[in-house]
């Protein structure tokens, strides 16, 4: 049992890849359980894309609307997930919400409040009830600070600013991981007993996009590598409201709380338009619903100059659109010259959700490689073919605090595991070859035209002829990445971090336009163009994505019946 | 529209030197987005750090034209551009390499805060009214800019001594968290040096989050320290006579 001799080496009982909401959740409780825990993360501690949800989390906390239960809760993001949702993870997240969120109070959270004094809950879409916890429109800032500080008192191990490039594995389970600092480019391995993925999203694939520069997948990507199953990699979702001018913030997310505070949509002819696409919620519908039709409007001509549709919340008192929507206030007025107070916005769709990922068991978040497991967007299963707004926040603090305890009792009966020099020689040449050559493409212009083909390919309406040709651009663009280069030194260098970022955007691209081609249906988040209805059949399985020696394979599984008891709320109505 | 000039500085611990970029500016173009496109363009390898870029993360701070500012918000258009644009790493901490700078000594002063602790028995209503001013702290995003502006750390250096305005804020979160029962007052005197601020505003005028720091954070958390520590006639005796003759 040696440590590895040529880096330097981390040794935990859990290893979390990724500090957002979902990973510092799962931290606090696998120190709660008494292990010794390590969290790496891409960026600096407390900047993690959580930073930037905005509208609430939802839980069925009935502080408003008194029939609000877990039950409707269950019913609403089932329906929202088109019922390909796994429905234990429904049904979980429902009944656990309530709970995580006074828990986050107790660790000095401070949501806004209702008259009695309890924490303020506002509308969604999708939400039969007025659900969102919120804390005006920077929910995701007061979570992640919360978690993060009780996290620190708590006392992990935190590696800012490090890229993990590959898992590990002893035999067939994990035994940790390898890979660099961005700082000084050195290289860094981490053995661990388990280690729980918390990476978030894929968005940088596309152009348009809400994502930070983390969201390339890498959770998904090294777990994938490492044998696990990813799930439901075609259900993608596009925000329906993203600033569309000027061009430097195009994508940037407009909150769905604008809506919930009333805000309204029209197109360039001053019409409601969801009146003819979803009469009975309006805007309110759910986010697929939505953003289909923005796009519908605009291709139809009756879009905005800068080809969007107008959000207008300035009906409102300036005071309460300043008080419950302050960072749209100011985003608009410093990014857009657009006082939200006195006019409408200018909206269009953006990539920023991934329902489908690592597919994982729903009382644990085990993978399917023993001692791996995943929680938050980087785990598949909960959000079906569409998630709801707030149910981000919410999964991440339901499925991270699970996912943590189960990796820390996998520790707890688990005997240390040895790291394998050859495995981590590998990983080492795989991360420096860009270095190597003397000339090639810059990783940028790679970047650039995956973004783009996704866009153009594989973006809110799809066709069969479309997917196929993305599959043929992913496959140009896998070998210019072969021959990419990347000048310079190893410390601190964006273009090389690029590099190793856009391997795993290229995996899950990949992954995500197999599983869009082989779904010959429009459910939620997926539209088809060629196949244009929900067919009964295909609500009947879900698609499962596994490296099978080299190739990427798919298959499906066929979804298992919700035991009576769920059944019945399924059928029930109000 | 025309070309701008970046003139970024390139360098790492050891030294460097400002380097002029030219790049075409398009309407709405903010600092950040410049600093992109010469990495796409022509220094793939230029080092910044960046994630939201809408102002929610605080990971975009860096000096433009000597102002502390988040490259993220600062659009071009603002900017005199018959000149070069000086892009420059946080003067108040060390540089690792370009507009890279390390920013480590914070999470260590995070660290010496005790947490928010509920008082023994507490029934969980707020008020709104109560916790307004609180939100105004919590809206911090730690982009570190009035650390950087502070003159106590930028001049002086006093990181050993001192907090920063960063860490008065947070202080002030919590002791003014409606529901928290700690005292940290001897914490401010003493490990966090709040006496070491003598109420220049910096920090207020560059915070992105327009949190006003001085005036409702860290004035009335040094009235609390007074209260604390310091006798009141002393204090008299100390305006009328001046501190040399008490």
């Amino acid at each position: 049992m040696t440590a590895n001799s040529k880096y330097e080496t981390q040794e935990h009982d859990v290893l979390i890849i990724g500090a957002g909401g979902a990973g510092l959740r799962a931290a606090i409780e696998a120190l709660a359980q008494g292990a010794k825990v390590a969290v790496v993360c891409k960026s600096l501690l407390g900047k993690a894309h959580t930073v930037m949800a905005e509208g609430g989390l939802a839980a069925a906390m009935a502080n408003l609307d008194k029939a609000d239960d877990w039950r409707t809760h269950f019913r609403d993001t089932m329906r929202g997930g088109k019922l390909v949702n796994n429905w234990r993870m429904a049904q979980l997240h429902a009944q656990e919400a309530p709970d995580r969120v006074r828990e986050l109070e107790q660790w000095g959270a401070l949501f806004d409040r209702t008259e009695s004094g309890d924490i303020l809950q506002r509308a969604f879409g999708g939400h039969t009830f007025r659900r969102l916890c919120h804390v005006g429109d920077r929910t995701g800032l007061e979570m992640i600070r919360t978690l993060q500080d009780r996290g620190v008192q708590m006392g992990f191990d935190v590696f800012m600013e490090c890229t993990i490039t590959k898992l590990l594995k002893d035999g067939d389970r994990v035994s940790g991981a390898f890979g660099y600092w961005r700082e000084s480019g050195r290289f860094v391995t981490f053995k661990a007993k388990s280690i729980v993925i918390a990476t978030g999203g894929i968005g940088k694939s596309w152009k348009i996009t809400s994502n930070s520069w983390e969201c390339t997948g890498d959770g998904m990507a090294l777990a994938y590598e490492a044998g696990a199953e990813l799930l439901d990699m075609e259900f993608v979702q596009f925000h329906p409201t993203g600033m569309v001018w000027p061009p430097g913030v195009q994508g940037i997310l407009v909150t769905e709380a604008v809506r919930g505070e009333g805000g309204l949509l029209r197109n360039k002819n001053g019409e409601r338009f969801m009146e003819k696409y979803d009469p009975k919620k309006m805007e309110l519908s759910t986010r697929d619903v939505v953003a289909r039709s923005i796009y519908t409007e605009v291709k139809e001509g009756r879009g905005t100059p800068h080809g969007g549709a107008y959000l207008d919340i300035s009906h409102k008192p300036a005071e309460y659109v300043k008080r419950k929507l302050p960072s749209m206030y100011h985003q608009f007025k410093e990014l857009a010259d657009v006082d939200i107070t006195k006019g409408p916005m200018e909206v269009g769709p953006t990539c920023h959700y991934m329902m489908g990922g690592i597919r994982v068991d729903a009382e644990t978040g085990q993978s399917s490689v023993k001692g791996l497991f995943a929680a938050g967007e980087a785990a598949g299963g909960l959000h079906g073919a569409n998630r709801l707004g707030g149910n981000s926040l919410s999964d991440l603090i339901v499925f991270g605090r699970r996912a943590g305890l189960a990796a820390a009792e996998h520790a707890k009966k688990t005997a240390a595991p040895s790291l394998d020099n050859a495995q981590i020689d590998e990983a080492e040449r795989q991360v420096l070859a860009p270095f190597d050559r003397a000339e090639g493409e810059n990783p940028y212009t790679i970047h650039h035209d995956l973004q783009d083909m996704m866009q153009r390919l594989v973006g809110i309406f799809r066709t069969d002829a479309d997917l196929r040709q993305a599959l043929v651009e992913l496959e140009k663009l896998r070998e210019r990445a072969k021959k990419m280069r990347v000048e310079g030194s190893r410390l601190f260098n964006p273009g090389w971090h690029l590099s190793r970022d856009l391997q795993c955007m290229l995996t899950v691209s990949e992954a995500c336009t197999h599983a869009a081609l082989a779904r010959k249906e429009s459910r939620g988040a997926h539209s088809r163009l060629d196949f244009p209805k929900s067919e009964d059949v295909w609500g009947q399985k879900n698609h499962v994505i596994v490296k099978k020696g080299d190739a990427m394979t798919l298959f499906e599984v066929p979804r298992t019946a919700m035991p009576a008891e769920l059944a019945q709320i399924m059928a029930e109505d109000k | 529209m025309a070309d701008a000039t970046l003139r970024v500085f390139r360098g790492d611990r050891e030294g460097g030197k400002a380097v002029d970029y030219q790049v075409p500016v398009t309407e709405g173009m903010v600092v950040l987005d410049a600093i992109h496109s010469i990495q796409a363009h022509q220094a793939p390898d230029l080092a910044v750090r960046w994630n939201c870029k809408a102002a929610k993360c605080g990971s975009c701070s860096a000096e433009v034209n000597g102002k502390p500012r988040l490259m993220c918000k600062t659009r071009m258009d603002a900017l005199p551009l018959d000149q070069p644009i000086t892009v420059s790493p946080m003067k108040a901490f060390p540089v690792i390499r370009d507009l890279v700078t390390d920013v480590s000594w914070n999470y260590k002063v995070n660290k010496k805060i005790p947490p928010f602790q509920p008082r023994p028995g507490v029934k969980w209503k707020m008020e709104q009214r109560d916790v307004d001013r609180v939100q105004e702290f919590r809206k911090c995003i730690e982009c570190f800019l009035c650390q950087d502006v502070c003159h106590v750390l930028r001049d002086h250096d006093k990181k050993e001594q001192f907090g920063g305005p960063r860490f008065f804020v947070r202080v002030a979160a919590l002791e003014m968290h409606p529901l928290d029962g700690l005292d940290r007052t001897r914490l401010l005197k003493e490990e966090l040096g709040i006496g070491f601020c003598n109420i220049t505003k910096c920090c207020t005028e560059v915070c992105p989050e327009e949190i006003h720091i001085t005036d409702n954070a860290i004035i009335p958390l040094k009235e609390r320290v007074v209260d604390e520590f310091y006798d009141p006639v002393t204090m008299i005796v100390r305006k009328i006579f001046g501190a040399k003759n008490t």
